[in-house]
């Protein structure tokens, strides 16, 4: 049973974990009736590890992020940071969202300087802050342009550095890069390793795109589709310091090959089950 | 074609120069009825008379400081009300059905009961163009708070900000270009009431002006001061632009 061995890993490294998630069920009533959104899910996080959740569209996987970050309330089961059990937004997480999350009103230099001046920093204090992790997601030059005048992915580079500038001990991110070309998505990621190597944050990163998982992470986790549970959690056992070549080894092709394995039978069932829906709300 | 190079601005004046050319050429061929359209070149020659014999120039800043009158009251008390309608989602249940039933009423009509309660003086014009330009400010500052991307709120929420932060910094400049057109629609409701009931009261400003020159039949007056009636919403309009693009950079 899957959930069972993520419950035997919990207890071997409950010490040594940043994030631990504990049994953990949310429900959402709609008009439809009360779907199961997450289904007693538990796995940790340890200390500068880097975790990939990955599961087909729909599986609960912003639900996880909601529920670590502190958003929603609701769910029943325990999740604890830095061995405090949450009751709301954690000030040791930083959370980089899904759809898009920058301030059209703020320049680039202040979308990013924003949680440093609603902390009450001096301006040219958090200006420099700011101007350094635009430089790490490569965005110099742009300090004053508009999200407007950016494209997608570097409007996703700004949400990106926002999170870092306030250095936060672990980092959350749903599907950061879902809306880029397979390149940039590339890239990025490549900018992410490099930069969660330098900053050793504690990293839970969500996704659906496979090589993006295996690139990245220590441990990627395998959701099932309907109700959302833990149904693998895979090693991924590639050398650190990684770069983008990693992408072409064998080793890397088969870690790709072990999760698609697991994940198509999700998917499919996935997209029957939406299928159905359609045609049910159509009828 | 291509007219790069030349202003917006100028093209705008051409246009509106050639129409009226056209308008007068027409006029003068007897295609047009002059007797119910003056000719521009007349009502040109009217602003002369009107300046030096109807007090063009005092109405027009009558008229103005009414219109600016207006619209601050409009703008400040919408939008707040607006605000406290979001704030209090109880409040706005039970009133919004109405305030929308207010928006589309013709309010002009009630302007006996504000001569009632303020006599015939400027505070009855100001009262009833504030009254008619009142409720869609309120409607779209509501909608545009409850319409704010979730994504940005939970950016403010995972950062643990104070109640009042996530409103000043989040919520309300988000919702700027939906009140925005609020506030537009408002005052061109408000600024058309004021008028009208400067017309209908035969007091103040530019209002009084056209119901007098009518009664003379004085068609090329009438035209030259709804001129200066449009100068009037166009100054604000500039300025309500200016306002939005300073207080919401970036689009
Ligand atoms: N606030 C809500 N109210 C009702 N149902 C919800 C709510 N939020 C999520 N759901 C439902 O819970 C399920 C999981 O949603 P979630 O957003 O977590 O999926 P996801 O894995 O992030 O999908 P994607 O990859 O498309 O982002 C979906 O079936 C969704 O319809
Ligand atoms: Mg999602």
């Amino acid at each position: 049973m899957p959930a069972s061995a993520a419950k035997l890993r919990l207890a071997e490294t409950v010490k040594e974990a940043d994030l631990v998630i504990d049994g953990v069920t949310m429900r959402f009533e709609t008009r439809e009736g009360a779907i199961t959104a997450v289904d007693d899910m538990s796995f940790s996080v340890e200390r500068g590890e880097f975790v990939s959740i990955i599961g087909p569209s729909g599986c609960g996987k912003s639900t996880v992020f909601n529920i670590l970050g502190g958003l929603v309330r609701g769910y029943e089961g325990k999740v604890s940071v830095g061995g405090d059990v949450i009751s709301g937004p954690h000030p040791s997480i930083g959370m980089v969202f899904q759809e898009e999350s920058t301030f059209p009103w703020r320049t680039v230099l202040d979308n990013v300087a924003f949680p440093l001046e609603v902390k009450g920093v001096r301006k040219a204090e958090r200006h420099e802050a700011a101007r350094h992790f635009i430089d790490m997601v490569g965005l110099n030059g742009f300090e004053q342009r508009y999200p407007a005048e950016l494209s997608g992915g570097m409007r996703q580079r700004v949400a990106i550095a926002r999170t870092l500038v306030f250095e936060p001990k672990i980092l959350l991110m749903d599907e950061p890069f879902a809306a880029l070309d397979e390149q940039t998505r590339l890239l990025l990621g490549d900018k992410v390793l490099k930069i969660q190597e330098t900053l050793k944050q504690t990293t839970l990163l969500i996704t659906h795109n496979i090589t993006e998982a295996v690139q990245l992470s220590d441990r990627v986790i395998i959701m099932t589709f309907r109700p959302g549970k833990v149904k693998r959690i895979v090693d991924i056992r590639l050398p650190r310091p990684r770069t983008g070549d990693v992408v072409g080894s064998e080793a890397f092709g088969r870690h790709v090959a072990e999760i698609w394995n697991d994940l198509r039978e999700e998917a499919s069932r996935g997209m029957a089950e939406s299928e159905a829906g359609a045609r049910r709300r159509k009828g | 074609m291509r007219l790069a190079g030349i202003p917006p601005l100028a093209i705008g004046f051409a246009t509106v120069g050639l129409v009226l050319g056209v308008v007068e050429l027409l006029l003068l061929l007897g295609l047009l009825n002059q007797f119910v359209i003056p000719l521009p070149s007349a009502v040109l020659g009217s602003f002369g008379r009107l300046f030096a014999e109807e007090q063009l120039l005092e109405r027009l800043m009558m008229t103005g400081s009414e219109a600016l009158a207006a619209s601050v009251l409009v703008s400040v008390v919408g939008i707040s009300l607006g605000v406290l309608l979001y704030k209090v989602r109880i409040l706005a249940l039970a009133t919004e059905p109405w305030v929308a039933a207010v928006a589309a009423a013709p309010v002009v009509l009630a302007y006996p009961l504000f001569l009632v309660i303020f006599g015939r003086s400027a505070a009855t014009i100001i009262a009833m163009g504030f009254v008619a330009g009142l409720a869609p400010v309120i409607l779209k500052t509501l909608e545009g708070l409850k319409g704010v991307r979730k994504s940005l709120i939970n950016v403010g929420l995972s950062y643990n900000l104070t109640p009042s932060q996530q409103f000043w910094k989040i919520e309300f400049p988000a919702a700027i270009p939906t009140i925005f057109v609020g506030v537009r629609l408002g005052l061109v409701f408000a600024l058309i009431n004021l008028i009208g009931v400067e017309f209908l009261i035969n007091f103040g400003g530019l209002g009084q002006l056209i119901n007098d020159l009518a009664e003379r039949y004085d068609l090329a007056g009438v035209f030259a001061t709804i001129v200066f009636v449009i100068l009037v919403s166009v100054v604000i309009f500039a300025a309500l632009e200016r306002m939005e693009r300073w207080l919401r950079p970036g689009r």
